[in-house]
């Protein structure tokens, strides 16, 4: 009997995948457990497997091209075997209810890859734009792209009225000054657009629910780094000569924050609609920049990890990230996170809590500055730290005494033996 | 111009018609001496005699079958039924007679045969007696149907569906039979096929026939007087050949339309309006087409019930706000 082969979730939040690569071809015999695809999630590119023996036929989905979770990429059946339309089998049971851990924060959906539930409707493409066939006529005359239109109709449906003021500011023509010396090498055509990434679209469904529902409140401290880089200093040279890899500030950064959580659990804690959280265990997410958007790798146990270990498994987990191999696994279940910019000369800024986290700190760079130390002017390696809260969770002394306990513990590196 | 009513009109089409042709007749029951069941065919009796003034049994497909013949025979019939809902009795000679023996002799014997009528529901006449026919009609290849709103378009139509050498349905209506409007005198002919615009306006198209049209006039009112809306309102007055150039441009003038028809929903003549326009007006259409219709039950014979299954102008303004996006 043959068995359809499902576009699965591989990630607890991808609602549609990306075929990257077909590692087998229709006609090729397939083993179960055996890789069929590389699929790009939402977050990774991921392994698709088959789910029986048999045959690969009726291969539906072409490399790059993307579907939803559910829908049916190929057929997997015996040598000649008659087969109907492919997606003619109802398909199976959901393993797991394959919800998000923003929805639920449920660890354990993530490291196992579940079948999505596949709804009644399932055809219906969610990326394409809603529009009346009148509104979509306008928007190609006008030359307005209907994915940046707000639609007004029922369902988000973009109609006349939505396309009025944008036809007749796409129609009247650029009242630029003429510059007299052309840019070098500028694209054709007044703006480029590019479709979004699937990280891209995860990172503006996830974002949205953040800084808008969440009410944030901020917290600046700034730390002196003068102890912590000196200790630095002292660690890595002792590991250079184990031969061992390097420690960084962010390293540093992430056991701290981490102690400091231990002892401030109130700040380590995830909102859940009814309820709140409070994690015994301590993880953090680590933001890393990848080449269309970012991701937040954890590191487990954080506070119970050596620094060399913390500084050897961030290294792992951000090579990992950058070449998109990470598993759900691994960028899931962070009770609190770590966003750094100093590398970028950003002295301080604000990041946007990752829900259901309650807080997440922004660490600029470290530069020297001229401080008062014992009543003279003295110039010190200084660093500033903001701690977004979630106020739901957190309240203003509740967030203070844990930033405090986190500037305490970097401006006395010796503290985090206690 | 004359203010005539419905039916003076379509007593005036007839006589003028008897005068101008020979070989036109009519026949019915209660046609003569009655004077017409409606007083439609008044003084007809009196000015043309019995031999063109026909009075039947109670036989429908009897009657429908001798003005087949007679009209095979080079006669101009124009067959009275004194509701619509009686001449479902006389169908096998409408469709299977009057709408196939152009087709199934080669194009050698024409049917000029007209059959008229009241159609669809008047006042607590019940579930056997309050039946819309036009979409079963219109249904035939080789029959054409009108349902004139007006007195003038009832004088208009009829005239044309005398003159012509199809098999042509009339469509009127018992509540329409008493409503006055101008009317021209002597040769006032309205082409089959034509629709008019009895309201113009530019937010939404309300597409009718028959007593529709009223209901969708006063729809209109109501929309301007409550909304500011503007609604054209478009009679179709043919059903078959359907007028779709009228509809396409009204469309493409107000990219929303609402279709109100006396009939049941399923399978009516909105379905196949709505086909015309998002076949042929898809691009210009900004909100899907609606529908207003009777209640897809038979016509209950309780007054608050029977007002609750019409369409009306309170359902034509619900589904205008609907396609206006204005809910």
């Amino acid at each position: 009997m043959a068995t359809n082969v499902y576009m699965e979730a591989l990630s607890p939040t991808m609602e549609e995948g990306r075929v990257a690569k077909w590692h087998k071809r229709d006609g090729d015999a397939v083993k179960a457990g055996e890789t069929l695809a590389e699929v790009e999630t939402d977050k990774a590119i991921m392994d698709l497997v088959a789910r029986a023996d048999g045959v690969l036929r009726q291969v539906a989905v072409a490399e790059g091209q993307t579907v939803p979770v559910g829908s049916v990429v190929a057929v997997i059946a015996a040598p000649g075997e008659t087969i109907g339309a492919a997606g003619s089998a109802p398909p199976p049971a959901p393993a797991l209810s394959g919800k998000g851990k923003g929805e639920t924060g449920n660890v354990g959906v993530a490291t196992a890859p579940a079948v999505a539930t596949v709804s009644a409707v399932s055809g219906a493409d969610p990326s394409r734009v809603k529009a009346s066939p009148l509104a979509r006529r306008m928007a190609k005359e006008a030359g307005v792209d209907l994915k940046l239109v707000t639609g007004s109709g029922p369902g988000g449906r973009v109609v006349r009225r939505d396309l009025q003021g944008a036809a007749t500011v796409a129609a009247s023509p650029p009242t630029f000054p003429v510059s007299r010396v052309p840019l070098p090498e500028r694209p054709e055509g007044a703006y480029q657009d590019v479709p979004l990434t699937q990280i891209r679209k995860t990172i503006a469904k996830r974002l949205a629910t953040s800084l808008g529902p969440i009410p944030h409140f901020f917290l600046t401290s700034e730390v002196d780094m003068e102890r912590a880089a000196e200790a630095r200093e002292a660690l890595n040279k002792q590991l250079g000569d184990q031969g061992g890899g390097k420690v960084s500030f962010n390293d540093i950064i992430i056991k701290a924050t981490a102690l400091a959580l231990s002892r401030h659990r109130a700040c380590n804690a995830w909102f859940q609609e009814d309820h709140i959280r409070y994690w015994n265990e301590v993880h953090i997410g680590m933001a890393v920049a990848v080449e269309d958007g970012l991701i937040t790798p954890v590191i487990r146990n954080a506070d119970v990890k050596s620094l060399a270990e913390i500084g050897r498994e961030a290294k792992e987990l951000a090579d990992k990230a950058r070449s998109r191999r990470l598993q759900p696994s691994e960028y899931t279940g962070a009770t609190f996170s770590v966003s750094n910019l100093g590398m970028f000369d950003i002295d301080q800024f604000t990041a946007v809590i990752n829900p259901p986290e309650a807080g997440i700190i922004a660490v600029g760079s470290i530069v020297q500055k001229p401080v008062v130390l014992d009543g003279e002017v003295t110039a010190r390696r200084r660093m500033r730290v903001t701690m977004s809260c979630d106020h739901r969770v957190i309240d203003g002394a509740t967030g203070a005494a844990f930033l405090q306990t986190l500037k305490q513990m970097l401006e006395n590196p010796l503290a985090m033996l206690l | 111009m004359a203010t005539l009513t419905y039916r003076d009109a379509l007593n005036q089409a007839l006589r003028e018609e008897m005068q101008r042709d020979p070989n036109v007749f009519l026949m019915g029951e209660e046609v003569g001496v009655y004077q017409g069941a409606y007083k439609v065919s008044r003084g007809l009796l009196e000015e043309f005699g019995p031999r063109r003034i026909v009075d039947t049994p109670i036989a429908e497909l009897g009657f429908a079958g001798i003005g087949v013949g007679a009209a095979m025979a080079g006669l101009r019939p124009v067959i009275e039924f004194m509701t619509w809902n009686f001449a479902v009795l006389a169908l096998d000679q409408i469709v299977n007679s009057a709408a196939k023996i152009l087709y199934e002799s080669g194009g050698q014997v024409p049917i000029p045969i007209v059959f008229r009528g009241p159609n669809g529901a008047a006042l607590q006449l019940a579930a056997q007696h309050s039946q819309a026919w036009e979409s079963w009609l219109s249904h035939i290849p080789g029959l054409k149907v009108v349902a004139p709103a007006t007195p003038a378009d009832a004088k208009g139509l009829l005239k044309s569906a005398i003159r012509d050498n199809n098999p042509v349905i009339v469509l009127e209506g018992e509540m329409l039979y008493n409503i006055k409007g101008e009317v021209p005198e002597g040769e006032h002919i309205v082409p089959i096929g034509q629709a008019e615009v009895k309201r113009p306006g530019h937010d939404v198209t309300f597409i009718c026939h028959s007593k529709t049209v009223t209901v969708a006039l006063k729809a209109a009112e109501q929309l301007a007087e409550r909304e500011g809306a503007s609604a054209e309102v478009l009679d179709l007055r043919s059903l078959r050949p359907l007028d779709e150039a009228a509809i396409l441009e009204s469309v493409a003038r107000t990219n929303r339309a609402v279709v109100v028809e006396e009939g049941w929903p399923h399978c009516g003549i909105g379905a196949q309006v709505v086909d015309v326009i998002q076949r042929d007006a898809f691009d210009q259409l900004d909100a899907p087409v609606l529908r207003v219709t009777q209640a897809d039950v038979p016509m209950p014979y309780n007054k608050q019930l029977e007002r609750l299954a019409k369409p009306s102008p309170e359902r034509v303004v619900a589904a205008a706000r609907r396609v206006l996006y204005l809910d």
